[in-house]
């Protein structure tokens, strides 16, 4: 394995990020509600890189813009430092000079009427930081766009899809942040192209110490970057634990399934779910994997059965060790 | 030679081939149609059979050598215009300006405000506001404007009921008034209110649709998310990412109905008697009268070609990606 030394699971500082039970609803009509996320317990830690993994829809993105402010919650709690997010227009636009976003989509992240320098120093005219062309050119040279002078005048449709998402990282670093929430950071760009920026988000936190918040459908990809990994299904964690922990010994059938089509890992017979899609406007009672379980389906104790059907499984605790919401494959939340 | 004067030149030159072809078109449109143009010119009137016959050796010319005059200078008129018995272009020049009055101030009114409604209701959309004024401007778009006309004719210069009529029923000033002087200015602006209200609001019902739409194409985009957490207030997000992105197609429709600043509103100017170019292309249409019209087609066909290239060159100015 190729990749990083691994971080203690529990160091003693506070996360630098961390939601508690969070919840999101969106309206999905005749007085439904659409639980994007539904009760989510998630910590990052100084330095951390978490990897959020889940198939398209699960609710992850809707947690990424929870956890940076940018979506109203309905219920629980986003602690910085160990601090709720305060809810006043300052302390939310202080909260904002810390954490950056950086989107899928390098294109569409970049306004296409302005110009490189222009997209770069805009996080320093909001905040009001002087000695912008030195700020903007460090940035510029920091993610690789050198010389940054040489950038300042192009615009995004000029540039390639990577020295794109290196405007947009510029644009979030200028700021100094300590958290990054990265929303799919490579999913849009070429396979060549992805190493490079996965690269740079590393060396950032090693030369910046930045706490990384990294949202992907892809497991692979969390297995080159992340120190931990959260599983989210249908708005909720579902399996936490070290990077080598999940990926090496799942515990939730759902990660198994997940991680049998990842090619990296080519030691698991395939496996492919069925079963209704997921609709977060109907979660299913009892565990919310159950309909497309395939341990379920290859049968399990009676008494096991009965609790998959109709026993919640509860919240899993943050940052503890390795834990699965199973009935079936894990103790801690069978008996709790 | 940098890209951006070539993009310039480029727009110029293709503006000019189109003008090329609309002259070459407009000359043999007018030899196709069917009549006998000496008849529809003298027709009702007493013209004396030698200056029949000096038009008709005019127009026994070789076609080849009448293209060429024609080309040489389309805005020679030779003939007169039948129904004034006046050289066309002067004709024209006399009547432009009170379309120009017209139709800008419509233009300009209606940009401002329909903008504005079509901002505020794609921001918040689907909240009163937004409900409320897509409501009204689908109803005002789908009116034909001479109904609106004839409406608020009625309505309001007329009276119906207890609504008096106070605004004039036709005309751009009160005849005897002189138009210098201040009284002169405000009898135009009297006149003025009905025909640019009815124009405006056809207008207007136009842009904030349009901007609405365009607004909210721009809503999901990810840079705006990306604005917003950077600390950027909803507000200035609107204002500096959302709005000028947005504008591009509002400004493209601006800039081509601009081309038919002179075309005028026909059916309005005819509504309201307004002696601008718009009655007078009807006045020349009814005739036929096929000296004006020719003129006329190749003014408004100027006109269109010269917003667009405008338009061209504006884009350039705002959208950089135009400009590669």
């Amino acid at each position: 394995m190729s990749g990083p030394a691994r971080t203690p699971a529990e160091p003693a500082t506070a996360p630098a990020l961390e939601a508690r039970e969070l919840e999101v609803r969106f309206p999905a009509g005749r007085g439904r509600w659409a639980r994007a996320v539904d009760g989510v317990s998630l910590a990052v830690r100084p330095g951390q890189v978490v990897a959020l993994v889940g198939e398209s829809g699960c609710g992850k993105s809707t947690l990424a813009r929870a956890l940076l402010g940018l979506q109203p919650v309905h219920a629980g709690q986003v602690l910085v430092d160990g601090a709720p997010l305060a809810a006043s227009r300052a302390g939310l636009k202080a909260y904002r000079r810390r954490a950056q976003l950086v989107l899928q989509d390098p294109m569409g992240s970049l306004n296409p009427r302005m110009s490189v320098y222009e997209s770069v120093a805009e996080g320093l005219r909001i905040h009001g930081v002087g000695d912008e062309e030195r700020r903007v050119a460090e940035a510029l040279g920091r993610v690789g766009l050198r010389p940054p002078e040489r950038f300042f005048a192009r615009y995004p449709h000029e540039l390639s899809g990577g020295q794109r998402q290196r405007v947009v990282i510029a644009g979030a670093l200028v700021l100094e942040p300590s958290i990054l929430v990265a929303d799919e950071p490579v999913s849009s760009l070429d396979a060549s192209v992805r190493g490079e920026i996965l690269a740079l988000l590393l060396r950032l936190r090693e030369e910046l110490g930045l706490s990384l918040l990294v949202v992907t459908h892809d497991l692979g990809l969390a297995w080159n970057i992340a120190d931990r990994i959260a599983v989210m299904y249908l708005g909720r964690i579902i399996e936490e634990g070290s990077t080598d922990e999940v990926l090496g010994e799942p515990k939730h059938p759902y990660t198994r399934a997940l991680l049998s089509v990842v090619p990296e890992v080519g030691r698991l017979e395939p496996v492919v779910l069925t079963g209704e899609p997921p609709d977060p406007a109907a979660i299913p009672a009892g565990c919310r994997f159950h309909p497309r379980c395939p341990l379920l389906r290859s049968g399990l104790p009676d008494e096991v059965v009965t609790r998959c059907h109709g026993r919640a499984l509860p919240v899993l605790p943050v940052q503890g060790p390795h834990r699965a919401a199973c009935h079936a494959t894990d103790r801690a939340s069978a008996d709790s | 030679m940098g890209p951006g004067a070539r993009y310039a030149l480029r727009s110029v030159a293709s503006g000019l081939g189109t003008l090329l072809f609309v002259v070459v078109f407009n000359f043999f449109l007018f030899r196709m149609l069917p009549g006998d143009p000496i008849g529809l010119y003298t027709r009702g009137r007493n013209v004396p059979p030698e200056q029949i016959e000096a038009l008709r050796a005019e127009l026994d010319r070789p076609l080849l050598e009448q293209f060429v005059t024609y080309l040489a200078n389309p805005f020679a008129s030779t003939i007169n215009s039948a129904r004034y018995n006046q050289p066309v272009w002067t004709l024209i020049g006399d009547r432009v300006w009170a379309t120009l009055l017209l139709v800008g101030t419509a233009i300009v009114l209606a940009s401002i405000l329909g903008t504005w409604i079509g901002i505020r209701a794609g921001w918040r959309r689907g909240e009163r506001f937004d409900r409320v004024s897509t409501g009204v401007t689908l109803t005002l778009y789908s009116m034909p404007e001479f109904w609106l006309g004839m409406i608020l004719l009625i309505t309001f210069g007329v009276g119906v009921g207890f609504v008096p009529g106070v605004f004039p029923i036709g005309g751009i000033i009160t005849p005897g008034v002189d138009p210098t002087s201040l009284a002169g200015v405000l009898d135009v602006m009297w006149h003025m209110v009905l025909p640019v209200t009815t124009l405006m609001v056809v207008y207007l019902a136009e842009y904030a649709l349009v901007m609405r739409a365009s607004l909210i194409d721009e809503l999901g985009e990810d840079y705006l998310t990306v604005a917003r957490a950077k600390g950027l207030m909803d507000k200035v997000v609107r204002r500096r990412h959302a709005v000028p992105n947005a504008l591009l197609p509002t400004v493209t429709l601006i800039l081509l109905n601009l081309g038919f600043v002179v075309s005028g509103a026909i059916t309005v100017e005819t509504v309201f008697s307004w002696p601008g170019l718009g009655l007078l292309s009807y006045d020349a249409l009814r005739g036929p009268d096929i000296a004006l019209l020719q003129a006329i087609f190749l003014l408004f066909s100027i006109g269109v070609i010269v917003a667009n290239i405008i338009a061209d060159l504006l884009y350039a100015v705002l959208d950089p990606r135009v400009r590669a």
